[in-house]
């Protein structure tokens, strides 16, 4: 993985004794909280319902184990002790306190990360593809591209004060496990004919109050062309992206406003002034010198048989264990959607001894997921069953990756400020009424997403079934839709119809799923068999019998 | 409003006239876009010093043709989150090879101060209570740029060439 060199190291530490002046500005009163809202949010840093969140990057979901224990150590030292994983690939802290950040953010800088531009009208933290690097089917590691966008968009001059946020996700596989239509722009790596590889590059893509999904603007970037063509794109954006009305501030509303073509059009006539300038062209010594850092393991000639073990080990490979590309090896999913669990929190605990763990089995890396899990991309498959044992001691083998329960939910109206109705309860609630295992596995898989407001960071739009929490005269009401998908057959799922209330939407989705369950035909997906009959047998069912529509 | 301009503060050479006041006497002086259209051969034919205000949806290619005897482009920002200006100032300088004053005005903070450097501004019109000390803490607290913008520093990966 990347290691800082020490520019690296001197531009975070700078960073850090930037924010400390700032926050002693703000301590001292020199600075109002609307001063200095612009300058914490830049660092990450949230003032939410109860208290302070702390939003801290992992940069295309890579962690080592020494950066996990310092995620640990945080939260045991500064929190309550525990963290949350969110859909970006970040870890947020949901109780430090100001005075603290700064420490916060020095011990951070210790380890190699920070929490530059997880807020802010800027280039967030840029995601990836959470198997990349070891995934069966996947072209090239995407991490190496990410990481050049790191750095080009860390304190970017030009693009800090951009119309809205903006999201960037990249992956190297057809099989898209990184939401990439969802995102502002996002980065496929591709092959052409004559077996070179590049980029794919799309655009406009977004969630929120109005879901697109993105479109190509550039087939086959040209490897050393990238940061030209994204600062191209990015341009037009701060050019032309509305700045009247924050619901349309988004690239998704230009880019849907001026179609494909023109969007196309204007990004060129901006890739060839830059490109007449030269300065951002990447040579192939800077491209070497970064793929270097993201070489896979030196993999052992291994059994590619998969060792035997008991049923809840069966259980667990089913569908926690996915295909790697080296014989012998494994991607093993950690849940963090224990059966009535909060998703995507780990206590200090768990994540001090998941970094044992990794020393325990020489596992140098893990992976934070968008669906709020956690990932060990490299395990041998003989390892598999004394991890699993361990992971299962730490609570964390729940067997439910792609299943009922394993869902996601943004933190909602139990931390924040913006949300309209709690996510997490009605997440606990599903995962209990779903807990037997036989059950879920007749389900098969399926994306259940949850999002407390039309923020939609519980990606709720790309949900098999997405629930929306909305507010009518101050009782929380959820909206069902399904349909979605985040995958490489991305899709925005459909509206029910009017929203449930809080005692009836886990009902609802019971109801939802026993039709798919009546419907389906043998093989087929809750989203395929979905996708053949339509809305309507599911409207049907869903607000039949005692079940009243709110409004 | 006091200005900074080559690390310090200096006189102001320049007088803003909004649109429909009388130009003073001797001063140079910055117009909006909509009077420097309206007069401008008048205003080069009688003045040493002009410049134009742009707001922040107008964009700086509308003066291509009169850069060369424009000694100022202000750029305003109506409000700090308002970042157009930024794009502005980089086209200015990297694509039309603008060489003279370019000034921010309006509602910026001084956090912006070490960005508006990197993309071409040279000029600032800050609040009265802003001291050169807050300057030059914002223009070196971050010692080295990832990116190469209209500045000419040199970047982290022209440090690491090295």
């Amino acid at each position: 993985m990347y290691r800082y060199d020490e520019f690296d190291a001197r531009f975070v530490a700078e960073r850090v004794e930037q924010f400390r002046g700032q926050v002693a500005r703000r301590l001292s009163g020199e600075l109002t909280e609307d001063q200095f809202k612009p300058l914490r949010l830049m660092n990450g840093l949230y003032l939410q319902l109860h208290a302070y969140m702390l939003r801290i990057a992992v940069p295309y979901g890579t962690l080592d184990a020494r950066q996990l224990r310092m995620l640990a150590h945080i939260a045991r030292k500064y929190d309550k002790g525990y963290g949350h994983f969110t859909t970006r690939q970040n870890i947020q802290f949901n109780w430090p306190r100001l005075v603290d950040v700064p420490d916060i953010l020095a011990e951070l800088a210790s380890v190699e990360m920070h929490a530059i531009q997880t807020s802010g009208n800027c280039i967030r933290n840029v995601t990836a593809d959470h198997f990349a690097g070891a995934a069966a089917d996947e072209i090239e590691d995407p991490r190496p591209v990410a990481e050049i966008v790191r750095q080009w968009s860390s304190l970017h001059p030009e693009f800090s004060f951009l119309p809205r946020k903006f999201k960037i996700a990249v992956s190297g596989s057809a099989h898209d496990r990184a939401a990439l239509k969802f995102h502002d722009m996002a980065i496929e790596i591709v092959r052409n004919e004559a077996g070179e590889t590049g980029y794919k590059v799309l655009v406009g893509g977004g969630m929120g109050r109005t879901p697109y999904l993105g479109y190509t603007i550039g087939e086959f970037v040209a490897k050393q062309d990238i940061l030209a063509f994204l600062e191209s794109v990015m341009r037009v954006y701060n050019e032309e992206g509305r700045r009247d009305n924050l619901y349309k501030s988004r690239i998704k509303i230009l880019a849907n406003a001026l179609g494909p073509e023109e969007m196309r059009r204007r990004a060129m006539v901006e890739f060839e002034e830059i490109r007449k300038g030269g300065t951002l062209q990447l040579p192939r010594a800077e491209l070497d010198r970064i793929d270097a850092y993201f070489a896979p393991p030196a993999f052992e000639t291994l059994s590619d048989e998969m060792p035997a073990g008991d049923t809840a080990f069966a259980d667990w490979v089913k569908t926690n264990v996915s295909r790697h590309r080296a014989p012998g090896y494994a991607i093993a999913t950690i849940s963090l959607k224990p059966i009535g669990g909060v998703p995507g929190d780990a206590t200090h605990a768990q994540m001090d001894a998941l970094a044992d763990l990794m020393d325990a089995h020489g596992l140098a890396e893990i992976r934070v997921s968008h669906e709020q899990n956690l990932v060990l991309p490299h395990v041998k498959m003989c390892d598999l069953p004394q991890v699993h044992a361990r992971l299962k001691e730490l609570g964390l083998a729940t067997p439910n990756a792609g299943l009922v329960t394993d869902i996601i939910a943004c933190p909602g109206l139990d931390y924040c400020d913006l949300a309209n109705a709690r996510s997490i309860p009605v997440a606990q609630e599903i995962s209990e009424r779903f807990a037997d295992l036989g059950r879920q596995h007749d389900i098969g898989e399926l994306k259940i997403k949850i999002s407390g407001c039309i923020n939609a960071c519980g990606h709720h739009h790309a949900g098999h079934i997405g629930i929306l929490g909305v507010d009518k005269k101050g009782v929380e009401f959820y909206q069902l839709q399904l349909g979605g998908s985040g995958a490489q057959d991305a899709s925005i799922g459909e509206i029910l119809g009017p929203a449930f209330g809080r005692d009836e939407i886990v009902d609802a989705v019971e109801r939802v799923i026993g039709t798919y369950l009546d419907l389906r035909e043998p093989g087929e997906r809750f989203l395929d068999t979905y996708r053949r009959v339509g809305i309507v047998p599911f409207k049907n069912v869903a607000y039949g019998q005692d079940l009243h529509a709110a409004y | 409003m006091p200005l900074i301009k080559g690390g310090q503060f200096i006189e102001d050479p320049f007088f803003f006239v909004p649109d429909g006041k009388a130009f003073p006497d001797e001063k140079g002086v910055i117009v909006t876009l909509a009077r420097f259209q309206g007069e401008k051969e008048n205003l080069f034919a009688h003045r040493a010093l002009v410049g134009v205000r742009l707001a922040s949806n107008e964009n700086p290619a509308v003066l291509k043709s009169d850069l060369a005897r424009l000694a100022a482009v202000a750029l305003e920002f109506p409000k700090f989150r308002d970042g157009r200006a930024f794009s502005w100032a980089r086209m200015l300088r990297t694509r039309f090879g603008y060489t003279r004053e370019i000034r921010a005005v309006g509602d910026f903070l001084p956090d912006q101060l070490a960005f508006m450097a990197r993309v071409g501004f040279d000029a600032f019109e800050v609040r009265q209570d802003f001291t050169l000390d807050q300057f030059h803490r914002a223009m070196t607290e971050i010692s080295a740029p990832y990116q190469p913008s209209a500045d000419g520093r040199k970047t982290i990966r022209d440090l690491r060439a090295r």
